[in-house]
């Protein structure tokens, strides 16, 4: 049994048990920091077997693949676990300071492993039928999470987000269900096998589709995004921090895993697809975003358009897009929790999340401003932050294959995206706070506990910004296991024991 | 055999879809359910039918003999099942404590947490 795969999911169950036995006493955040921690090194351990080895895989119960359960590991599955444990380790440091008494006694802590259990699962799952699993795991914490304060906001979020995210579980049960019938397997290696030998291909390409939908509903892509702008301005702001850095990019994941692997037998439809999905939702998010005075409701709106970047990468599947997928998928997690966690802090200094009400940060609590500079600046993609390498690899990826109305499109929204950082900027940081509040972050509660994580995320983009090589060769390695699977299968399949 | 399930999953996912363009909560759940079942069913018979032959290993050997039933769609769908009763379990009481805290089943009425209209 290979204890590097299974110790990642074995971890954060095992700190969700004990969290939620000591629910009622004040241990319970302590049990989630450790408990993430470990979770922490575990993964670290993780990426370097993976690093040194390229494929791991291990057969739960010794049923030899494709039969048994496996669980896999190649460069991107390590990776995402790697940042969802940086993750899940920044965002319960911060619940310190954001999680109430209450709600740690309705269960949070417990609920927030699970949450990491199960995204993490989902990248280590080796088959079709367990990454649904895996989707449900991941999706009852998180209704669980999002409805946790119980107040009416929450409750008209959440019936949104539950509707439309069970009609996409539906939509991918049935697709596995119809995959399985077209190729008898569910394991990711062998249905990339046996899809070449399936004689309708037209009946493959409606499953893709099929999982297309599924997927896209999860990574919340354009014209399938709409549960994400209605629930993710309600909950507590670890919550949101979490869900606006991992959730969506499970779907992502699933995109890409699916239609790297199994679904490259008509790129010419299934891509273009994911072309126009692309265009639609870097554009269309980024517009919703500009309507919008929410601060939370604007990176909402945002977290929507920069999925269509990703998806762009993955819809032009050249090596060179693929490694801005890659790459952007991870700079994006960071940055993208790292924002929520700072409109948390800046809600609790200001008292309001609505841009227009608030200000006077810039000149009271300058601190926070430069935390929030950097990863907002990273998002639009200014160097030298990550996100501009991120941007650069996409766009340059979309001006090799002469895309040039692309590449327009993915730098016109480059720009909306400062134009809706500056308006959080000039209106809760530049401009004195209309009801002349000077908000010192001296009399932030559990400063430390926030400010930390906060402080931790952007020297990371900061670092990956400054220091980009490693981790462009990294996306490199990467997109070539992706676009040649044969170390996957090979490990998956060979290591039958 | 096959024939009348696939029919079935029809009828099931045109009701279902009836059901969910409804503005009532409570219907789209039903409907939502049915959805379910239909998947469920379609994994079921995706795996063809094999009537008349369980799967059942006879003493002393490591395989079952002769063509068996297809036992994997079944624990697939079990799990399905299992899965789409818990998550409809707490989408019943999240319409209820909607009812209690909204006061409306009408999903247009749902508004608390979008933004306000311009009039």
């Amino acid at each position: 049994m290979s204890w590097y795969l299974t110790l990642p999911l074995i971890i954060p169950f095992a700190a969700a048990i004990i969290a939620f036995l000591l629910r009622n006493t004040s241990g319970g955040a302590w049990v989630s920091i450790i408990g993430s921690g470990l979770g922490l090194i575990a993964s670290i351990t993780l990426m370097a077997v993976v690093l040194d080895a390229g494929v791991v895989a291990g057969q739960m119960g010794n049923w030899p693949a494709p039969f048994g359960i496996t669980l896999v590991a190649d460069l991107l599955s390590a990776v995402m676990v790697l940042i969802t444990a940086i993750t899940g380790f920044a965002v319960a440091i911060y619940a310190l300071g954001d999680i109430t008494a209450r709600q740690g006694k309705l269960g949070y802590h417990a609920l927030f492993q699970i949450l990491l259990a199960g995204v993490t699962g989902a990248f280590l799952t080796g088959d079709l039928f367990n990454l649904y699993v895996w989707f449900e795991v991941m999706l009852i914490a998180s209704f669980g999470l999002l409805i946790l304060n119980g107040g009416k906001e929450q409750i008209d979020g959440g019936v949104k987000y539950v509707a439309l995210n069970l009609i996409s579980t539906i939509l991918f049960l049935t697709g596995i269900g119809l995959l399985y019938g077209m190729t008898g397997t569910l394991n990711f290696a062998d249905l990339a096998l046996k899809v070449d030998a399936i004689e309708n291909q037209g009946l493959l390409t409606v499953v893709a589709m099929m999982f297309m939908v599924a997927f896209g509903v999860k990574a919340a892509v354009f014209p399938l995004f709409f549960w994400l702008p209605a629930a993710y301005h309600t909950p507590s702001f670890a919550v949101s921090a979490v869900f606006a850095g991992l959730l969506t990019k499970v779907g992502v994941y699933a995109l890409i895993r699916m239609f790297t692997m199994v679904f490259d037998h008509d790129i010419g439809f299934t891509h273009t697809v994911l072309l126009w999905v692309a265009c639609f939702t870097m554009v269309v998010g980024v517009l919703g975003a500009a309507a919008q005075s929410d601060f939370r409701k604007i990176l909402s709106f945002h977290i929507i358009s920069q999925i269509g970047y990703m998806i762009l990468g993955l819809a032009l599947m050249t090596p060179l897009a693929l490694v801005g997928a890659v790459f952007y998928l991870v700079h994006h997690i960071i940055v993208k929790a790292n924002l929520f966690l700072i409109a948390g802090i800046a809600k609790r200094l200001t008292g309001g999340t609505e841009v227009y009400k608030i200000g006077g940060l810039y000149k009271s609590a300058p601190f926070l401003a430069i935390l929030f500079l950097i990863p907002a600046f990273s998002l639009a993609g200014f160097p030298p932050l990550s996100g501009f390498w991120a941007k650069y690899i996409i766009v340059k990826a979309t001006l090799d294959v002469e895309m040039w109305f692309v590449a327009f499109i993915a730098l016109a929204v480059g720009l909306m995206t400062i134009y809706s950082m500056t308006k959080i900027w000039a209106e809760a940081f530049w401009k004195p706070h209309p009801d002349g509040i000077e908000p010192e972050l001296r009399t932030l509660p559990n400063k430390a506990a926030q400010l930390i994580p906060v402080a931790g995320l952007a020297a990371l983009t900061i670092v990956i910004g400054l220091n980009p090589e490693p981790f462009v060769i990294f996306a490199e390695r990467t997109t070539e296991q992706l676009l040649d699977p044969t170390a996957y299968i090979t490990t998956v399949l060979g290591e039958a024991r | 055999m096959e024939q009348l399930l696939s029919v079935l999953i029809g009828v099931l996912v045109a009701s279902a879809v009836f059901l969910m363009l409804s503005r009532n909560l409570l219907r789209f759940l039903f409907g939502l359910i049915l959805l379910s079942n239909a998947a469920n069913l379609t994994i079921f018979v995706a795996g063809r039918l094999t009537p008349g032959a369980p799967p059942l290993v006879p003493d002393g050997l490591d395989a079952p003999i002769g063509d068996v039933a297809n036992a994997l769609p079944q624990a697939l769908v079990l799990t399905a099942i299992v899965i789409g009763f818990g998550l409809f379990a707490f989408a019943l009481i999240l319409a209820f404590r909607t009812y209690q805290s909204l006061g409306t089943l009408n999903t247009d009425e749902m508004r608390v947490a979008e933004p306000k209209e311009i009039k």
